[in-house]
């Protein structure tokens, strides 16, 4: 087998993920990517999907990341992100509370700004309930 | 010279003070291992940010049309300081050492024609600073109800600040908080937010300086989602900092509180002894005498 990629998921609050794996594939701004050992640098964003992780002999691993950014160097591959969670944590009745919540707010909402970010964060959450299907 | 009993009285109230200010002590010390904790896990987000910004600012400050939030708005007329102190007191010097700063930069930047706005997060310090600047300050944040520091509490304050800078309403924004060294040592720090302060050269790790990377999209747009997060994660990291400091500050305070708590009920102590023993002498002088004049 290839060299592995030294891959960190990293949140606001704490590291979340920090070993070397065979392949991760990223939910990029601009489409889904793959990232090997020796890939080519890039720094992307990441939109609000599933980002999964591969390791020989292991079971892939497919979590849900709210959107961020994503470093890559040859040898490193750094995913920032606000939150994180894995796909099969997701609890549906949970998330469905939030979203009916959150458009209980919207429907509040007074100033513009506040329903854009209540609108981003509804969208997060369906992305989410969708991921979890 | 007071009576026995005010003695017994005093000595029984400086031990129950004496209890209470080791409880705090100890409370603090744990509630400081857990935000210490928090500083350290949230450390790796922001270096990495940082490094992302890093190279990506160098290639985009000289260019024009670069976001503000890096650049600036090209003026300095109204400064906004973000005033970060405690919920509470009885943290030694914590809360008045960052309004001291505070209060000297504002009178500095008064001095020089500019206009100030202050935006305080935590109680006291907006207790400390509406006696001289109340027209100033222009609202305060509460955390009262936080108990345990989450990215969720930062969010707010940066999506706050954003819309006030897309506004013009200001044109450099400060923050100020107590940055932790150790227990007994915070020092009080100016970060400044926007324009964006980055990170010195060399600071981007070994090996990483000449890496060129792609960008995906293109670096403007990374440039312009990765600023209002960056200044979210700042504002967590300062008030994650402030959050240890405080806890460190308390520990230190009541560490003091205690120790002189038990000098003071040894001193009493002797005191009532020694009034104790003159009171006893006294009436053995007055029975003797008594007794002789028989």
């Amino acid at each position: 087998m290839a060299d592995k990629i030294a891959f960190e998921l990293v949140s606001p609050d704490r590291l979340l993920i920090s070993e070397a794996v065979d392949m991760v594939t990223i939910p990029g701004g601009e489409g889904d990517f793959g990232v090997l050992a020796g890939h080519q640098p890039i720094i992307s964003t990441v939109r609000p999907g599933i980002l999964e992780v591969q390791n020989e002999g292991a079971a892939v691993r497919r979590i849900f990341v709210s959107g961020g950014f994503a470093e890559v160097t040859n040898e490193r591959c750094a995913v920032m992100t606000e939150e994180a969670i894995p796909v099969e944590d997701i609890n549906r009745a949970d998330i469905e509370q939030r979203i009916k919540d959150t458009d209980e707010d919207l429907a509040a909402a007074k100033s513009d700004h506040e329903r854009a970010t209540l609108e981003v964060r509804l969208a997060t959450l369906k992305d989410m309930l969708q991921a979890a299907t | 010279m007071p009576s026995l009993k005010d003695l017994r009285k005093r000595i029984n109230s400086v031990k129950s003070t004496r209890k209470i200010t080791k409880a705090m002590q100890m409370v603090a010390a744990s509630k400081l291992r857990r935000a210490q904790e928090a500083v350290e896990a949230a450390r790796p987000y922001a270096e990495r940010m940082e490094r992302v910004l890093a190279s990506l600012a160098t290639s985009q400050t000289d260019k024009e049309g670069a976001p503000p939030l890096l650049v600036g708005t090209g003026k300095s007329d109204t400064h906004l300081l973000v005033v970060a102190t405690a919920e509470r007191g009885l943290c030694g010097a914590f809360n008045s050492s960052i309004a001291r700063a505070a209060r000297r930069h504002v009178q500095h930047l008064l001095q020089e024609g500019k206009k100030v706005k202050i935006l305080c997060v935590g109680r006291k310090g907006r207790d400390a600073l509406r006696r001289d600047f109340s027209s100033l300050i222009i609202d305060t944040i509460e955390m009262r109800n936080v108990k345990r520091l989450a990215f969720g509490n930062a969010q707010p304050i940066a999506r706050r600040l954003l819309d006030m800078f897309e506004a013009g309403e200001f044109d450099v924004c400060t923050l100020y908080f107590n940055k932790f060294k150790s227990v007994i040592s915070q020092v009080v720090t100016a970060r400044q937010l926007i324009p964006a302060t980055l990170p010195s050269e060399g600071s981007a790790g070994p090996g990483l300086g000449d890496a060129i990377y792609e960008y995906e999209p293109d670096e403007a747009d990374i440039l312009a989602e990765l600023l209002p997060r960056n200044l979210a994660v700042q504002i967590f990291q300062g008030l994650l900092e402030n959050a240890a400091s405080e806890q460190g500050a308390r520990m230190s305070a009541m560490d003091n509180a205690t120790r002189n708590a038990g000098d003071m009920i040894n001193s009493l102590t002797l005191n009532y002894n020694r009034t104790r023993q003159a009171f006893i002498t006294k009436e053995l002088i007055e029975i003797i005498s008594g007794a002789e004049a028989l």
